[in-house]
């Protein structure tokens, strides 16, 4: 686990090395998880080490959100002067991408593949 | 007693292991009580984390900034398990590939369509300039999210906060409207839910299965990609389209 946490890091470093050296707009860790994947693809895979690592990270994604998201309490203000435009922004929108986002990726799958694959 | 009680809560409140042990305490909570309502998608850990955090801090008077002291070591976390991400990735490679093309027209529709909408349908309702750049990378996974508000002119905090929002609102809603789209293929479910509501969303697919979480999880990294690339660029447009 050691090993593997380790080489996540390196990984995120590495990203953050390249993001600030070309002045790239994209965080570190998004260059790290595109540098790992590529280092997957060229060793065939991860070791069991860092798969275990990696899904135990994973599967308590949830909690890495909660400190950021209770700096909710710092905005009780702004949010009480415009709870209407972006509680319908937020709703509306994020609605909205999914739909469009699912509906489009659908059409453009069931042309190529036979509509045997929908399971109703 | 009493002046014991509040030595005791002066020296607790300065210490960052207060913030954390809260941090980790109210999210088990959550944690218990979701699984107790089935992993119902209403009662998200996240919100419930955040709702219970949030009352701690307003009732206790304890600034968020000393709070955050304990809980960026939680925070931190966010980095090596967004590097993380690659290795579900590379276990649904051969699907992704050969979807490749689908994949990245929904990704360009999906990604204007989110940014737009929120920064439309904000200015629409008469939300303030400061609050519509805030709003339109909501669909990007955090720290991204916050880098380009800061860049634009938006506030990068109040951008987590709405990303978080956004995250939460469709970890909790997609399942209702895939129902009402008839939208089944795990694949499709999972690439929607990274593109409109990146690392929550994610984290709530993973929870479905593997496969929807990996596309999940690759929606949300090219949206980043995709966002931070194309919103200074598009952002005058937007502006202007919509008088901003």
């Amino acid at each position: 686990m050691l090993a593997a946490l380790t080489l996540l890091l390196l990984f995120q470093l590495a990203g953050e090395v390249i993001a600030r050296a070309l002045a790239l707009p994209i965080p570190g860790p998004v260059i790290g998880m595109a540098l790992l994947f590529l280092a997957l693809l060229v060793r065939g895979g991860p070791g069991d080490d860092l798969r275990s690592t990696a899904g135990t990270l994973l599967q308590h994604l949830s909690l890495l959100f909660v400190p950021a998201g209770t700096g909710v309490v710092l905005y009780g203000s702004r949010i009480a002067d415009e709870w209407l435009p972006l509680g319908v922004a937020l709703v509306g929108s994020t609605a909205l991408a999914i739909a469009v986002t699912a509906l489009v990726l659908q059409a453009l799958l069931r042309r190529r593949e036979p509509p045997a694959e929908d399971r109703r | 007693m009493s002046p014991r009680l509040d030595e005791i809560w002066v020296y607790l409140s300065t210490t960052p292991l207060l913030g954390l042990t809260l941090t980790l305490l109210a999210y088990q909570g959550a944690f218990w009580l979701y699984k107790r309502c089935g992993f119902h998608p209403l009662a998200n850990p996240v919100l419930i984390s955040v709702l219970i955090l949030a009352g701690i801090l307003l009732a206790t008077g304890m600034p968020y900034q000393r709070y955050f002291d304990g809980a960026q070591f939680v925070h931190f976390l966010l980095g090596p398990a967004t590097v993380a991400l690659a290795i579900p990735l590379y276990a649904q490679w051969p699907r992704l590939k050969a979807m490749a093309l689908p994949l990245c027209i929904a990704l360009v529709v999906g990604s204007l369509t989110a940014a737009l909408s929120a920064y439309g349908l904000g200015a629409l309702f008469g939300a303030s300039r400061e609050s519509l750049i805030s709003l339109a990378p909501k669909s990007v996974t955090t720290p991204i999210a916050m880098g380009i508000a800061e860049r634009l002119g938006g506030l990068p905090s109040l951008t987590a906060v709405l990303v978080i929002t956004t995250g939460i609102l469709g970890a909790v809603g997609a399942r209702y409207l895939y129902r009402l789209l008839r939208i089944h293929d795990p694949a499709v479910r999972g690439f929607a839910i990274g593109i409109a509501s990146h690392g929550i969303g994610t984290a709530r697919a993973f929870q479905v299965s593997e496969q929807t979480g990996a596309f999940a999880a690759l929606a949300m990294g090219l949206n980043g990609l995709a966002t931070a690339v194309s919103l200074p660029w598009i952002l005058p447009w937007i502006e202007r389209l919509f008088g901003g």
